[in-house]
Formats: structure tokens, C-alpha cells, sequence
């Protein structure tokens, strides 16, 4: 179990951290998920020791270690840019981590060029021990990186963007293929991003920071299914926010009635609603159902997003299936029939 | 590269270039060694292995023995720091290791007669010591180190800021102290920069003439260095040993340079993997 309590982090006067406490179970991948600025590479420095905290504390595996150095910490480091030392072939650069260990620490050499080899093979590297960093892709370095920090069998790998530096496809495969060798490997990880997909397809467990605050803990489908926050919300994938008057416990949208939620209500007056583009249900026209009329129409690949114009020129963006649409013969201008699956409303906001 | 300016333009910007070159660079160097061997290749040798010259060569070979060195530890240390720490007073620093640079030569070589001369703030001790810094060899090499302390840590200084910090705490992450840490990633990393650097501290210790000479006292056979040495025989009228010297440490500069070609020629590929990425 790795843990920190209280962390409050100042670069200058710009708070990068603010009072953070996590937990991150042994075994679990947990993903640090945030718009830029939101703290999140600041936090996992503090958990390798390349920053200190002003304030709070860092525990790994139930001892505190906020003062011990960032080389006796145990822990896998994978940089954002890779950071490979690009005066050493790829074997020398995986080996590092257990040649400079001093005295009877060291592996005996065959030893290492046998674990080397181990990893290399693990990273499906094999052929490429004497190549420098300049002369592998992206998603080579990547992966020789990784070999690198897993080298020296850390107890906790923290990844720092690991697949922000790939291009699309490249990071799909990689992304998959990072989660697989965690579930073979049994690690312990945190890795940071701000691609909210990316955190959902490969974390047990994503950690939704925003302002140097955590802002929710929880599983990818939980994150994504009740947000905690308007900030998560609006993070999280494609929203439509809506601004509504509360009143009895429910929520006025133009014309739609929401019964509002638990727990998040409470309190009367303005709020926001918000839904996402797939839980609105567009039916045809009838009496009884709150109207709408297609704005907009895309067709992308195997769904349909249109925008809606609600009464009093609100803009409603939702998701259907070609399937749907060709049902209901949508097109430009046609008048719909609505209802919302799920909306969550925050008041006040 | 478009290759539309007509061949007269082309050919007139070589042949200014050429001629720039042959004219500052190539008819000097030439002049020199005509001057040199003016009297027969007898006299030349005569005038370099005549005791006074031959003291004034070893003096420079040892000024610029201790001073490099020195040079290469403090460029090495202050790059370090500034490229790869935070503190306070940084530029500071940064502005201080460009005040020889901007400094005259003069200037730099009198500060030392302020601090070391008989009248200077450390004069007195010195004396009760019986210790010679001025018009003796150890004011010689403080004035060249420092000269020339600038140029390891000004070649280092942006390479390294250049190259980032990362390097280095991925090797603390995995275990490597500091002193190992910059063994085995910083210097690797900029070992041709600070060959660079090391190779035009060498040229401008043994090349140094402001700051030395007014430090020296010009004492044949003893606080002479070469380019001192050229200039004594310069105003005595000996033509043929003030060039014959001067050739010699023409000579040096030239090797210098060719050597360092030479390396960079031998290992662009290492030099090129290095600055990439």
C-alpha cells in the first residue's frame, strides 16, 4: 500500500497541491487524471522523491518515507519524455539501475545480461540490445524505458504521460499492451494523463484531480457514471451542461421537468443539469413530452450525433445509432420528442 | 536550396569569402613563417632553442597545464550547478562568469596588483611570508585562470540546460548517487562540448597577453611566457627569434584546431546521436 497524507506543494506562490491524501492499494494500476496544471506530475514526483512536499507525508508499505531519498525509495520511474541515456545501447541503458548498485547489492555480471535479456524479451525488444535511443521510434524508446524502470523489480512504478509523446495508433496498442503486463506482472502503478479514455480503458482505479485538489476517487465506471463534481463531469467525456431552476425537488430545464437527484441536491434556486449525449432518448413527437427540433445532424461512422434546439434556444447535443435515426427518419429541421435517460443537477453551480 | 543567382554572383561571394580569408587569415600566418625562417632554417632553430625562449615555452606549457585543468573542474562544477539545480543567486553567477569576458584584459591582470602588489590588501602577509605572487609564476597562472575561466563553463553552460534534468533523475530513480549520477550521465553527455570548451581555454592560456604582462614583470628566462617573449624580441628589433616564437605558438593554435576537426570528424555519428533527441 502506498500512501501520502496531507500534501500541500508550493512552486513560487502557485499552490500545485493542495492538502492530498490517497491510497493506493498493492496490485492496483490507478490512473492521476487532470487538465494540465492540476498537480498531478507534481504528485507523483513527490511519491519518487524528485520533489519534497512543503507539508504532509509519504508512507510506502506502512513506513514514512518523506524524507528518504528518491534513489533508495525502490521505485520505477517512467519519464514522460523517456529521458534513456543517449550515450548508452538500449541493453546498457535497461542494465543501469543494477550496475550502479555498489558492492554485494550487484547482481554478478551474467547475471544482469540475464535479466536484461529477460526484460528485453518482455518488451519484445530482443534484437534491438545494441541499438542507441536515436535509432528506435516512439513506442520502442517507450518501451526500453519501461524495461529500464522495471529492472531493478521496483515495488511501485509511477508513469509520467507514458503514452502523451506516441502518436494514435501507436498509443492504442501500447495502452493495451501496458495493461496486460501489469496483470501478468501483478505491479503496483500510478500513471498520469490528461486523456480521460486513456484513464478509463487502463486504470483499476482513477484519481480525478483539478487545482491541486482530488476532486473524486473511484473505479473508471463509477467515475464516469455519477460524477461527483461539475468539474468531473465536464472532465469526463462529452456533456451537455444545462443551466436549470430548482424548485420541490425538481429541476426546470426549458420545458423538461427532472426529478432532481440525491445527494447532491438539496437547496433551491439556480443549478446546472448535466447530461450527457446518450442518455437522451429521442422519440417522435408526442403529447406530454417535452419538444425539440433537429438543429444539426453528423453522421460519424456507426452513430449520430445531433444537436437540438430546445425551446428558449437552448442547444442539446445528443448521441443515437444510425439504426435510430433511419427509425425516425431525423433529419434537418425534423420536430423530436425527448426524454432523459439519467441527468444528474447540482445546485447552486 | 534554389540555385538561381547567376554564376557571377556565385562565383564573386567565394572568391570575397576566399579573399577575406587569405587576407586576414592565410597571408599573416604566412608573413609569420617568412619572417622566421628570413635567415635560413639555422637561425630559426638557433632562436627558438636560445635559453630565454626556450624558459619562456616551458613557462607557457606550465601555466596553461595548471590553468586548463582548474578550468575544466570550475566550468565543470559551475555548469552543473546552474544547469541541473535551482538556487538563489543563479544569475548572479551566470553574470559573473561572463566578467572576464567582458572585462579588459588589463583591467583583470591589475585586479591581481591590487590584491597581491606590495601596496595591495594582501601585500603585507605575503611578504612577512616571503611568498611572490606578483612578477613570479603563481600571479602568472592566476591571471590566465583568470582569463580564460569563462569558456568550459560558457560551452557547457547551454548544452547542458539544453539536455534538461531528466537524464539524471532517471538515473537517481534507479539507484545512482550524485557523484555517480554525473560520472556516468552529465559528463558522458557532454564530453564534446566540453572538449570544445577545454581546447579554447588551452588556445587562449597559452595565446594570453593583457592580463599576463601586467602581472609578469617581464623577467627573462623566469615570468616570460611566449607571447611575452615574442614581444621583448619584437622591440629589440630580433625579427627572427620574435617570429620564430610566435610561429611556434602559431603552430600550437593550429594543432589545436586540427585536432579537435579531427575528433569531430572521427565521431560525428556519436556527436550527432548526442545532440538529437
Amino acid at each position: 500500500m502506498i500512501e501520502v497524507q496531507n500534501i500541500t506543494k508550493h512552486f513560487g506562490s502557485f499552490r500545485a497541491l493542495d492538502d492530498v491524501s490517497l491510497a493506493v492499494p498493492k496490485g492496483k494500476l490507478v490512473a492521476l487524471l487532470g487538465p494540465s496544471g492540476s498537480g498531478k506530475t507534481t504528485l507523483l514526483r513527490i511519491l519518487a522523491g524528485l520533489e519534497a512536499p512543503d507539508r504532509g507525508k509519504v508512507i510506502l508499505d506502512g513506513v514514512e518515507a518523506t524524507e528518504q531519498k528518491a534513489r533508495d525509495r525502490g521505485i520505477g520511474f517512467v519519464f514522460q519524455h523517456y529521458a534513456l541515456f543517449r550515450h548508452m545501447t538500449v541493453a546498457d541503458n535497461i542494465a543501469f539501475g543494477l550496475t550502479v548498485r555498489k558492492g554485494k547489492d550487484r547482481p554478478p555480471r551474467a547475471e544482469i545480461d540475464r535479466r536484461v535479456a529477460a526484460l528485453l524479451d518482455l518488451v519484445q525488444l530482443s534484437g534491438l540490445a545494441g541499438r542507441y535511443p536515436t535509432q528506435l521510434s516512439g513506442g520502442q524508446r517507450q518501451r526500453v524505458a519501461l524495461a529500464r524502470a522495471l529492472a531493478v523489480e521496483p515495488r511501485l512504478l509511477l508513469l509520467d504521460e507514458p503514452f502523451g509523446a506516441l502518436d494514435a495508433q501507436v498509443r492504442k496498442e501500447l495502452r493495451r499492451w501496458l495493461r496486460r503486463l501489469h496483470d501478468e506482472l501483478g505491479l503496483t502503478g500510478v500513471f498520469v494523463t490528461h486523456d480521460q479514455e486513456e484513464a478509463l480503458e487502463v486504470a483499476d482505479e482513477v484519481v480525478v484531480m483539478n487545482k491541486g485538489r482530488i476532486e473524486q476517487v473511484g473505479s473508471p465506471a463509477a467515475i464516469y457514471d455519477s460524477p461527483a463534481t461539475p468539474f468531473v463531469y465536464r472532465f469526463l467525456g462529452n456533456v451537455n451542461s444545462l443551466p436549470c431552476a430548482i424548485h420541490d425537488g425538481r429541476a426546470e430545464i426549458a420545458g423538461l421537468s427532472l426529478a432532481i437527484e440525491a445527494p447532491n441536491s438539496g437547496g433551491e434556486g439556480n443549478g446546472i443539469a448535466f447530461v450527457r449525449p446518450h442518455d437522451v432518448e429521442v422519440r417522435p413527437p408526442a403529447d406530454g413530452l417535452p419538444r425539440a427540433v433537429v438543429e444539426q445532424l453528423a453522421i460519424l461512422g456507426p452513430v449520430v450525433r445531433a444537436d437540438l434546439l430546445l425551446p428558449g434556444n437552448i442547444s442539446l447535443e445528443v448521441e443515437l445509432t444510425r439504426e435510430q435515426q433511419n427509425h425516425l427518419s431525423l433529419a434537418k429541421g425534423s420536430p423530436v420528442g425527448l426524454s432523459l435517460r439519467r441527468a444528474r443537477v447540482f445546485a447552486g453551480a | 536550396m534554389r540555385r538561381d543567382e547567376s554564376p557571377l554572383i556565385r562565383w564573386l561571394l567565394i572568391a570575397l569569402a576566399l579573399g577575406f580569408l587569405g587576407l586576414f587569415l592565410v597571408l599573416p600566418l604566412a608573413a609569420v613563417l617568412a619572417q622566421a625562417l628570413g635567415k635560413g632554417t639555422d637561425a630559426y632553430f638557433a632562436a627558438l632553442t636560445q635559453p630565454d625562449a626556450w624558459a619562456s615555452i616551458r613557462l607557457t606549457l606550465l601555466v596553461a597545464a595548471i590553468a586548463v585543468p582548474v578550468n575544466i573542474g570550475f566550468g565543470l562544477a559551475a555548469s552543473w550547478a546552474i544547469a541541473k539545480f535551482d538556487f538563489r543567486g543563479k544569475s548572479l553567477l551566470i553574470s559573473l562568469i561572463d566578467l572576464p569576458f567582458s572585462v579588459s584584459p588589463v583591467i583583470s591582470g591589475l585586479v591581481f596588483v591590487l590584491l597581491f602588489g606590495l601596496q595591495g590588501w594582501f601585500g603585507e602577509t605575503l611578504r612577512d611570508h616571503n611568498i611572490r605572487v606578483l612578477f613570479a609564476v603563481p600571479g602568472i597562472v592566476l591571471a590566465t585562470m583568470f582569463v580564460t575561466f569563462p569558456f568550459v563553463a560558457r560551452e557547457l553552460i547551454p548544452l547542458m540546460e539544453e539536455q534538461g534534468r531528466e537524464e539524471e533523475e532517471a538515473a537517481i530513480v534507479l539507484g545512482a548517487g550524485g557523484f555517480k549520477t554525473f560520472l556516468t550521465v552529465t559528463l558522458p553527455n557532454v564530453k564534446w562540448g566540453l572538449l570544445h570548451g577545454v581546447l579554447l581555454c588551452n588556445a587562449r592560456a597559452m595565446g594570453e597577453f593583457g592580463a599576463v604582462s601586467v602581472v609578469s614583470g617581464h623577467i627573462r628566462g623566469l615570468t616570460n611566457t611566449m607571447p611575452l617573449h615574442v614581444e621583448i624580441l619584437y622591440n629589440e628589433y630580433d625579427f627572427v627569434g620574435a617570429f620564430a616564437v610566435a610561429s611556434l605558438l602559431a603552430l600550437l593554435a593550429l594543432l589545436t584546431l586540427v585536432a579537435k576537426s579531427a575528433l569531430e570528424w572521427r565521431l560525428r555519428d556519436e556527436i550527432a546521436a548526442l545532440r538529437q533527441s
